[in-house]
């Protein structure tokens, strides 16, 4: 027991030691702000592929990055919308409905947390009462988010969060493929444990996040990476970091995330694998991407138009 | 000719033969096995084992493979459980032979289709001789439990010190035919749910389903199926290794019907969670019976240890540290019991902790981590079983020296830091933030992977050695153990004259 006690003291401290705060900046070449039409129609859902449909829908090609979300950050409590208070930004959330089941918490309306902003592991500046992206990190998808905070940023934006539904069609197209861009993984084919991607290697295992469309089949800085579009063109929908998706299911107060994460095995990178958790959770490792529907459609590309842009 | 013979009958014959038969199968599939997943797919091990053997790793059947792989580990590891329950309970040799048969035909085929099944390709004829085999394995419990039918006046314990009853009868041998009863029915537990799901057409595993609302009746009783299955193999191993140590006196009397007691409310606690929430508190109430017989045991263990071992040196007056040294002489009888200890650290208290902050801690952290934890602590127990049943092996091959020391030492701090690292890496998140934590994981991986890395190359040696047995023209060992087949032991009830005399009347009535 005294070990572990002089143990983990030593290594938290090294971890801020070895912490990469700034690091370069990897232009990836896709553009986070494009939105991929999905269209209509049945697809295979799940492990034992039921048939379900979607209506046409549009989503996001990559995660939102914290670029982003320092923008909306900015905005949104310039226009008042959320606040920061207590080292935290804060938002309200009409609260959801409440069936008291078993090992269900009541989520009523109120305010809820956002982000937490000293909390290690964000990779966003305040300064000033303004957000910006740390240095390096424009491009990375942005972390530390709980869902309050993504479905803040999301509706802020007219857009909302994808259903499960919707995410696994975007992710999986209308074939039974276990992975978004196929059959198989490869070590360079997504940010998974098994990666060993180039900023582990150029910044040590603090830095796993990879910049939004990285594996997209180009070389960068002397990695050579696999395309890992889905069939209809969006990125990373296996590793890298978790997505927050919107559903509100009956009888249970999580909020669920798909795709896996850096820190995954392959097994959590096929399509149909959930994770869960409280609403309110936050993570290094879990963000989030949005949908809207075509009503709403500003700016929309075809999947093949997106890359290098 | 003659030694492949010999060599039959040594395997498939004899006690000793059949349960290195057993270990030896466990250790062939553990080493391929373990190959495909962990770091040996990081290392490009797994790419190389797939490709040699030619199998069949489709994503989607990643659940269906699981299954099979831990139906095919838990058969053999029941098989051997029965080889030492028909050596060490007082039964009919007949009794004896057909239930080892019955079990050795049925794991062996359980074994080669149920693997076939999952990992070469979905032949629905292996998966009929999968279940031929499970059935074959069940078939061969029914027959152990008619056979250690514990109200027979045939069995009567004729020591005092032993457990029993105003009327004779054996309480060890009550225990061991409650704990193969509660294993026959929760079989059947798990065989009506997969019959209802055939042909895996919507395989789940039971850690995937931790945060769904409204579990099916048959979730559930899949779930209690694992969880009462696995109880049982350590309640099954828990006797067995108390006769290994000649369990006896005041401790064996209180601690059987503690034992038969928790069995029973366990059980019946496992099989009433498809109807009813009480079902936890039935499993935590027969839980404690449980675990005290086990620290009944365990006293009594190191205790006879100390005795053994002092009265062996000769030491009239001893001081506590001699006391002490003469617990810790003999790793291979000290092991077991320790491993009980330890597993409260790793395996109960986790279990234990985890429900007392369900909704505090485990119902907010990701599904993801809790379902870490719930794996490494039941991965954790199966591998504590497994060490225990090495040691015992050990101890019935007759190693002894230097070797015994070596072997049973390092298979003891090998394993135990292995799962201490699992229990704290499961957990880590109670010691130390995402941001912070891969020093941490780093530490707990390599201690892990050290720790069982140790336990594989010791294990293998050890199989090696028997493997290499095999080929000695003399004083082999195997051909030692063809004719002392039966595990040495005190047995608790020897058979009565009246039970003799029965025997004579049937035989002389079949003109035998």
């Amino acid at each position: 027991m005294k070990f572990i006690k002089v143990l983990i003291p030593f290594m938290i401290l090294a971890s801020f030691v070895f912490a990469k705060e700034e690091i370069e900046y990897v232009d990836s070449g896709v553009n986070p702000d494009i939105w991929i039409t999905i269209p209509a129609g049945d697809f295979f859902y799940g492990q034992h592929n039921h048939v379900k449909t979607t209506v046409e829908y549009e989503i996001m090609a990559t995660h939102v990055t914290n670029q982003q979300y320092a923008k909306f950050l900015n905005e949104a409590i310039a226009q008042k919308v959320i606040y920061v208070k207590n080292d935290t930004v804060w938002g309200f959330h009409p609260g959801d409905p409440f069936d008291a089941y078993l090992h269900e918490f009541e989520i009523p309306a109120g305010d809820y947390p956002l982000v937490p902003i000293t909390v290690p592991g964000l990779r966003l500046n305040y300064s000033n009462g303004k957000f910006a992206a740390k240095n390096g990190y424009d491009n990375h998808p942005m972390v530390q988010v709980s869902w309050f905070g993504a479905n803040a940023y999301a509706q802020f934006y007219g857009y909302r969060l994808p259903l499960e539904i919707e995410w696994e069609k975007a992710a999986r197209g209308t074939d039974v493929r276990p992975f978004p861009w196929g059959n198989h993984i490869e070590k360079n084919r997504a940010n998974f444990i098994s990666s060993h991607n180039l900023f582990e290697k150029m910044f040590g295992d603090v830095v796993k996040t990879t910049p939004v469309g990285f594996y997209n089949g180009e070389t960068h800085n002397g990695y050579e990476t696999l395309d890992n579009r889905s069939p209809y063109g969006l990125y990373d929908m296996a590793g890298n970091v978790k997505q927050w998706v919107g559903d509100d299911h009956k009888y249970v107060h999580y909020r669920y995330m798909r795709g896996g994460n850096y820190n995954s095995y392959e097994l959590y990178l096929r399509v149909w694998v959930r994770d869960s958790a409280g609403p309110e959770h936050t993570s290094m490792s879990l963000g989030f991407r949005c949908a809207r529907n075509p009503v709403m459609a500003v700016e929309t590309a075809p999947a093949d138009s997106i890359v290098n842009e | 000719m003659k030694k492949i013979n010999e060599l039959y009958h040594y395997f498939f014959q004899s006690t000793k033969g059949l349960i290195l038969l057993a270990m030896s199968a466990i250790s062939v599939i553990t080493a391929i096995w373990g190959t495909l997943s962990g770091p040996m797919v990081e290392w490009g091990v797994r790419d190389i084992v797939v490709g040699i053997l030619g199998m069949d790793l489709t994503s989607v059947e990643r659940s269906g493979r699981i299954i099979m792989i831990y139906h095919v580990i838990a058969m053999i590891v029941v098989s051997i459980e029965v080889y030492m329950m028909t050596s060490i309970i007082p039964m009919r040799k007949h009794q004896q032979t057909t239930i080892n048969a019955t079990v050795t035909v049925g794991w062996i085929t359980a074994m080669v289709f149920g693997l076939t099944f999952g990992y070469f390709g979905h032949n629905y004829f292996y998966h009929g001789l999968f279940l031929v085999g499970q059935s074959l394995i069940f078939f061969a419990g029914i027959l152990l439990a008619a056979a250690i039918y514990p109200w027979k006046r045939e069995y009567l314990v004729t020591n005092d010190d032993y457990a029993h009853t105003k009327n004779g009868y054996d309480y060890e041998r009550i225990a061991f035919f409650v704990m193969t009863v509660a294993m026959l029915i929760s079989a059947g537990f798990g065989a009506v749910t997969g019959s209802f799901w055939s042909n895996g057409h919507e395989t789940f595993l039971a850690e995937d389903l931790i945060r769904e609302p409204g579990k099916t009746a048959l979730q559930k009783s899949i779930i209690g199926h694992l969880h009462i299955m696995l109880t049982l193999i350590a309640v099954a191993i828990t006797l067995i290794v108390g006769r290994w140590m000649d369990w006896k006196g005041k401790l064996h009397k209180v601690g059987m019907p503690l034992m038969i007691f928790g069995t029973l409310v366990i059980s019946g606690g496992v099989w009433s969670v498809v109807w009813t929430r009480m079902a936890h508190t039935f499993i935590y109430v027969g839980s404690v019976f449980v675990m005290l017989s086990a620290l009944m045991l365990v006293i009594y263990a190191w205790g006879k240890l100390i005795r053994d071992r002092i009265a062996e040196q000769g030491i009239e007056n001893p001081t506590f540290f001699q006391k002490f040294a003469a617990l810790l002489h003999d790793p291979i009888k000290f092991g077991p019991f320790w491993q009980m200890v330890f597993m409260n650290f790793t395996v109960s208290g986790v279990g234990i902790f985890m429900a007392i902050k369900l909704e505090e801690i485990f119902r907010v952290w990701p599904a993801r981590e809790e379902r870490v934890t719930l794996t490494g602590h039941w991965h954790i127990l199966s591998a504590i079983i497994a060490t225990i049943i090495i040691m015992y092996y050990v101890d019935i091959s007759g190693i002894k020296g230097k070797v015994r020391k070596w072997f049973g030492w390092t298979l003891i701090i090998a394993s135990d830091i292995a799962f201490a690292a699992v229990t704290i890496f499961s957990m880590k998140r109670l010691f130390v933030t995402e941001y912070a934590e891969q020093p941490l994981v780093n530490i707990t991986m390599l201690l892990t992977d050290f720790g069982l890395g140790a336990i594989l190359v010791i294990t293998g040696g050890l199989f090696f050695w028997r493997l290499m047995d095999l080929f000695k023209k003399d004083d082999a060992l195997w051909e030692k153990e063809a004719i002392d087949s039966e595990l040495a032991i005190n047995p608790t009830a020897e058979m009565t004259q009246e039970g003799r005399d029965k025997i004579r009347a049937q035989m002389e009535r079949e003109g035998l």
